[in-house]
């Protein structure tokens, strides 16, 4: 009863979902560059995202997961997240990469079929961030995998996050 | 309390507790007292050729206990005492100590990746060594799911190993560790200001009450006292942030149910508070903003208004969403009865937060030990009995509530004044016990020269994560996500 009153009261106000961030244009050009037209038709419009915590504080899985509410509705991006790396398109990493997960992150990616995207996610990711130099961590993910594109910020916000997704998906629908 | 134990009054002041240097007679007597009940266990830390164990009644008294153990041994806390197994295990392999009598010798956070071993002790070259002995479980037809450290979904990584027959779980063992940074390490040698941001990142769902307890912590060794608007304004961030990780958890739990509906409603009360944090303070999660001496950023007019906007819609949209759980008989077919975690056990474990007092351990640190301004503000404790994953859902419902009446209040009562004191560069030891969304945060510094020479951050998980891992005992597998859901245990907030 309840729950028939919350679809109704959700058809009559209105969607809360926000137009899209704009991507880069330069971005996407530089992605496009790095992709051959064969793997342009492969991908499509629709991307898989497998997402790895390689060693993060958790406050970007936050962020990661903000994507999927109300207001910025990955999904209609042709943007999904996967349960596992052998349906995925896309690697996206966070954290400096800790040793402990070095090797977790390296079998993700291999289990992973190409073609095939990796980006990093946040401060850590990027350089190790807070968290370099240590015995425990790497310097970032690009240390361990190669990395087609990062997305800034600690952690980055949601919007952040949504650009530079969206960047990845129009290299890929080839334009 | 020290006197429970016999212990002399020579102590020194930490802040709120006093720390005893003892020998290792009063030291088993502290663990007896402990295996016996009679006390509990806050934490358990070292650094080269000392150890301490942090104690308290539960209530309302805490002390803390060092050791010195120059030849790198000390009774094991862990032998007598299960809560301090996998703390004991930490720190011996971090600082090549030895826990004599320890039943569990097996490594925690080293996981034979690192270069060195003993990193924060000896730092000998280390044999790289990937097998880890799951604990044995024996039987007819029991097999084993090994599951993570990548999960399916976007969260933390860690590895459970389940010991199965049929559908029912017979034994779960978790294995962390997959997330270790070294923050201890890190910390060594650190000035004030990147050790505050790195404690603000130990576990980022908690970055205001991480760096909370640290700023207090070193407030303490400092003998500095935040400006009272400041103390009100990290109450603010502190109670928004419990707002927010109650709200999308809640959601979550659901979810994890089958119930998406839920979720999405939630989630989007959830984006509101992270939004509003973001207008007034700059940051959603609110990172960085708590500093030693204060806060990084005032309220202002509008950005009270802000507050009390956001307030209003929650309060507004709140009790529907309460009727919708409460009234989806489907959601409570999969929550009432399921993931049970028995009140000894959470007491035995000293298990704060939502997971203790869904079994009615009514411990919170701010009311334990009251640290402004929480001293001034009216706010209930709510329990429950039964221990569920019903139960934690509820308590989490009635802290959105409490939490909505705090932030109401200390809008109401915020005094004028400054927000920041610059802390004096000197030295010192402080500790201090903070109330997370999760439970209680600990956190311990020694400075020196304005900068840290040791720190140590215990995240209330330590004492929750074994207890998810006792009352899945007799579930079936298809219920372990519900019940994780419902503890939300921090996994980077332990690994460190
Ligand atoms: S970038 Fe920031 S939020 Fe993301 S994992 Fe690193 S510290 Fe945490």
């Amino acid at each position: 009863m309840t729950a028939r009153r919350f679809i109704l009261e959700g058809l009559l106000r209105g969607p809360l979902t926000e137009p899209a961030p704009r991507a880069d244009e330069t971005e996407v050009r530089r992605l496009a560059a790095r992709l051959d037209a064969a793997a342009q038709r492969r991908l499509g419009r629709s991307l898989a995202i497998r997402e790895v915590d390689a060693g993060s504080c958790n406050g970007c899985e936050l962020e990661i997961n903000a994507l999927a509410n109300a207001f910025y509705d990955l999904e209609r991006f042709g943007l999904r997240v996967v349960a596992s790396p052998r349906h995925a398109d896309v690697l996206l990493v966070t954290g400096p990469v800790t040793l402990n997960m070095r090797e977790a992150l390296v079998r993700t990616w291999v289990a992973t079929p190409g073609p095939k995207w990796v980006v990093s996610a946040g401060a850590c990711a990027l350089d190790g961030g807070m968290f370099a130099g240590g015995y425990a961590c790497e310097r970032g993910v690009g240390e361990v995998l190669p990395v087609d594109a990062h997305i800034p910020g600690c952690p980055p916000t949601p919007a952040a996050l949504l650009a530079g997704l969206i960047a990845l998906v129009e290299t890929n629908a080839g334009r | 309390m020290t006197g429970t134990l016999g212990i002399d009054g020579r102590s020194r002041s930490l802040g709120a507790w006093r720390a005893v240097s003892v020998d290792a007679a009063v030291w088993r007597t502290a663990v007896q007292t402990l295996a016996a009940g009679e006390l509990q266990l806050i934490g358990l830390w070292a650094e080269p050729g000392v150890v301490r164990m942090a104690l308290g009644d539960g209530v309302g008294e805490a002390a803390v206990l060092e050791l010195a153990c120059p030849d790198g041994c000390f009774p094991s806390v862990g032998a007598a005492h299960a809560p301090a197994i996998r703390l004991e295990r930490a720190l011996c392999e971090l600082y090549g100590l030895t826990a004599e009598g320890a039943a569990d010798v097996r490594p925690w956070l080293d996981h034979g990746r690192w270069a060195v071993s003993h990193p924060l002790g000896a730092a000998e070259p280390s044999e790289r060594r990937t097998t880890y002995p799951f604990l044995p479980a024996e039987g007819e037809s029991l097999h084993q799911i090994a599951v993570g450290p990548v999960h399916a979904g976007i969260i933390e990584p860690g590895h459970f190993r389940f010991t199965v027959n049929g559908e029912t779980v017979v034994r779960l063992e978790a294995r962390l560790g997959y997330v270790h940074r070294g923050l201890e390490g890190l910390m060594a040698g650190a000035d004030l200001d990147r050790a505050a941001r790195l404690a603000g990142r130990a576990s980022g769902d908690s970055t205001v009450a991480y760096a909370l307890a640290f700023a207090r912590a070193a407030e303490a060794a400092l003998g500095l006292e935040a400006p009272l608007r400041a103390a009100w304004l990290r109450a603010l961030m502190a109670e928004l942030e419990r707002l927010a990780n109650h709200l999308g958890d809640i959601g979550a739990i659901c979810n994890d149910a089958a119930f998406a509906l839920m979720l999405a409603h939630c989630a989007v009360l959830r984006e509101n508070v992270l939004r509003t944090a973001h207008a007034v303070f700059g940051h959603r999660l609110m990172m960085d903003q708590v500093v030693p001496g204060g806060v990084a950023s005032d309220l202002d007019g509008p950005g009270e208004q802000l507050v009390r906007e956001l307030t209003a819609t929650v309060r507004e949209r709140l009790p529907a969403l309460t009727e919708l759980y409460d009234d989806t008989a489907s959601l409570q077919d999969r929550t009432v009865g399921t993931g049970v975690v028995a009140p000894e056990l959470a007491r035995r474990f000293a298990a704060g937060g939502y997971v203790g007092r869904a079994c009615g351990r009514a411990f919170d640190a701010r009311r334990a030990f009251p640290y402004a301004p929480y001293d001034r503000l009216n706010f209930r404790v709510p329990t429950r009995a039964e221990g569920d994953v019903n139960a934690r859902v509820w308590v989490r419902i009635d802290e959105v509530g409490e939490s909505l009446s705090l932030i109401e209040q200390i809008l109401h009562g915020l005094p004028d004044g400054p927000v920041r004191a610059e802390p004096p560069a000197g030295a010192g030891e402080g500790a201090a016990l903070v109330e997370g969304f999760r439970g209680d945060v600990l956190a311990w510094v020694r400075l020196r020269e304005g900068r840290v020479e040791r720190c140590h951050l215990r995240d209330p998980s330590w004492f929750q994560w074994p207890l998810l891992e006792a009352c899945i005992e007799g579930n079936i597998v298809a219920d372990f996500p519900l019940c994780n859901k419902s503890f939300n245990c921090s996994y980077a907030g332990c690994d460190l």
